[in-house]
């Protein structure tokens, strides 16, 4: 591998062992992946699937009883076990993140300016007014309206649209390297929707960053990223190019996904396909694949052991043993 | 505004005692106990014949110096350890809870009278007792409020961006818990002043012949069916003092929070 093509950021049999109230649970198993500079990586999966979990140990924000097992590099330093205080000082500065929750993610008691000049005070010692500098044009050019006038202002007194890109203007104060954004719109109106996910696409071109966008949003990812994981059960079960994945989907989580997803313009009295059964608890995963039970390709070696990654494609992976079956079913890969 | 007001007026009285009392506190003309209110005696005077208007106005300082202090014990100790509670969690929030139940089970009566046969009974020893007897509930109320704020996702953005825990608890936290510390405040301000009027009922708080409002409620008990106004004056007085604190501390707390500052 050469010093140009070597990943900034390395995530290798990533695994977070969590204590529950139901007694341990592993969160997260064998998730690995790369990302090199100015690249986007989405994330898809449901609700409990491990792709939060992910997202905050990359920022090492677990609770203090997750246990982290693997790899995680950022320009070859490791990141697992790193001292609380040298965190700090990657965090916001060279790895930051964009919540879900706009509503709840600015302290209600610090005005918007203050906020969003704080990291840039921490990180890049400059002064105040050139702090404040700098947080106006990082809130006009995220598209407040009036950013010098509105420095002032407190969080209640804006829109959710609006403090979501008060939030994207924190996060990016110091320019990180990487920016992971976890469902950003999903607390949002659809009509904001794209505006957003539009603003963070051109700020991720424009500043060269490398971006991780979690969504369970299909359609999100399919428009802004060039190559995926699928997420089912704390393990990744497909990962491509957006385009590979989408054209040929080889795992039937991913297609069970696909399949699920409203359409517009679908013949009225047509139900919306479901995946039935529900996500494991994360407490009792069984041994084998995380989807077996609610798979109607199963069959018992499924069962017994993790399925291992096998490639279908040029950097294409898929950890399923079905995959050859699961590719000959009716043609769900061509995109709607 | 009103809260400021009968707070002012408290103080006022206070410092209005330090030189001027329309008489004496301290002088004791048994002739004249228990005379009704007159022009040379505006509210009577007590069963040792000293002028009530001029007990109130030094038993005031008092009331002042005991709330102000305890209470600020309770709060610096309180909030500190409460904020680390919080912050820290695991065996150091085990620890400080721990320590603060215990502080808990000895009433303040009880860490009083140990105090008294330490060092003597007298202000000094009301003060700490009632200080410490703050601490926990104080403590308490800090390590939920602050630990609810812990759990909210500034807070996970705020460490997003690189702040450690000490600046996230002086920043994020504390402003936001304020309100409630505030509220309790005065709230404990006003056990606080009936604690004092407990401590020196027993003898351990403030010692004859030095007035407080509490000892001259406590001295109006046993005259109640002869001279129920005796009572009433000083019981007037704290009342009027905690309230005044009660609404003062509201009063702050919609002046210190953003979002109901901009509603008016």
């Amino acid at each position: 591998m050469t010093a140009g093509d070597q990943a900034l950021l390395d995530v290798s049999n990533l695994g977070i062992r969590l204590d529950t109230s139901r007694g341990p649970a592993q969160a997260v198993r064998e998730v690995s992946f790369a990302l090199r500079r100015g690249e986007t990586l989405g994330i898809v999966g449901e609700s409990g699937c491990g792709k939060s979990i992910t997202a905050l140990a990359l920022l090492g924000l677990l609770p203090d009883s997750a246990v982290v097992s693997g790899n995680i590099r950022l320009d070859g330093r490791e990141l697992v076990g790193l001292a609380e205080a040298d965190y700090c000082t990657l965090r916001g500065n060279r790895i930051s993140m964009i919540f879900q929750e706009p509503m709840t993610a600015l302290n209600p008691m610090h005005t918007i300016g203050h906020q969003v000049a704080e990291p840039l005070l921490r990180h890049t010692g400059c002064s105040a007014t050139e702090a404040k500098r700098q947080a106006i044009a990082l809130l006009d050019r995220v598209g407040l309206p009036d950013p010098a006038r509105r420095y002032d202002a407190y969080p209640h007194q804006f829109s959710g649209g609006q403090r979501q890109r008060i939030t994207i203007a924190m996060a990016l104060a110091c320019k990180p390297d990487v920016l992971i954004a976890d469902e950003p719109t999903t607390a949002l109106d659809v009509t904001i929707q794209r505006q957003i996910l539009d603003l963070i696409a051109d700020l991720v071109a424009e500043q060269g960053m490398a971006m991780i966008l979690i969504s369970h949003d299909l359609g999100v990812i399919a428009e802004n990223v060039q190559r995926m994981i699928v997420m089912y059960g704390g393990t990744v079960v497909e990962s491509g190019t957006t385009d590979a994945v989408f054209s040929r989907m080889g795992h039937p989580y991913t297609q069970g996904l696909f399949r699920a997803r409203p359409r517009l313009g679908a013949r009225k009295g047509t139900r919306l396909a479901t995946i039935a059964g529900t996500v494991p608890e994360l407490a009792d995963l069984p041994a084998g694949c995380p989807f077996a039970d609610r798979c109607n390709l199963v069959v018992d070696a499924c069962r017994t052991a993790l399925p291992p990654v096998a490639e279908i494609g040029a950097g294409h992976a898929v950890r399923c043993i079905r995959t050859d079956v699961a590719l000959t079913r009716d043609p769900v890969g061509v995109i709607a | 505004m009103v809260g400021a007001l009968l707070c002012l007026l408290v103080l006022g009285a206070a410092l209005l005692s330090l030189v001027w009392t329309p008489w004496s506190a301290y002088e004791i003309d048994v002739a004249a106990k228990l005379r009704p209110p007159s022009a040379a005696h505006w509210l009577g005077t007590d069963v040792l014949g000293r002028d009530i208007v001029s007990l109130l106005l030094v038993g005031a300082r008092a009331t002042i110096l005991v709330g102000i202090i305890a209470v600020g014990i309770g709060l610096t100790c309180g909030v500190c350890l409460g904020l680390i509670a919080a912050a820290q969690r695991g065996w150091t929030e085990e620890l400080i809870m721990r320590f603060s139940d215990f502080t808990f089970a000895f009433p303040a009566v009880l860490s009083a009278i140990m105090l008294a046969a330490v060092i003597g009974p007298g202000m000094v020893t009301s003060i700490t007792a009632i200080g410490i007897f703050q601490i926990p509930v104080l403590v308490r109320v800090t390590r939920g409020s602050a630990g609810a704020i812990w759990a909210r996702e500034f807070i996970l953005a705020a460490r997003a961006a690189g702040k450690g825990r000490v600046r996230i608890t002086i920043e994020h936290v504390l402003p936001n818990i304020l309100s409630i510390l505030i509220v309790q405040a005065t709230i404990q301000f006003a056990l606080a002043i009936l604690a004092e009027a407990a401590l020196s009922y027993l003898g351990l708080g403030t010692q004859p012949p030095q007035p407080s409002w509490g000892r001259m409620l406590n001295d109006a008990q046993t005259l109640l069916f002869q001279s129920p106004s005796l009572a009433v004056y000083p019981g007037a007085a704290i009342a009027l003092a905690v309230l005044g604190l009660n609404l003062l501390g509201d009063g702050l707390r919609d002046l210190l929070d953003p979002r109901l500052a901009r509603q008016r």
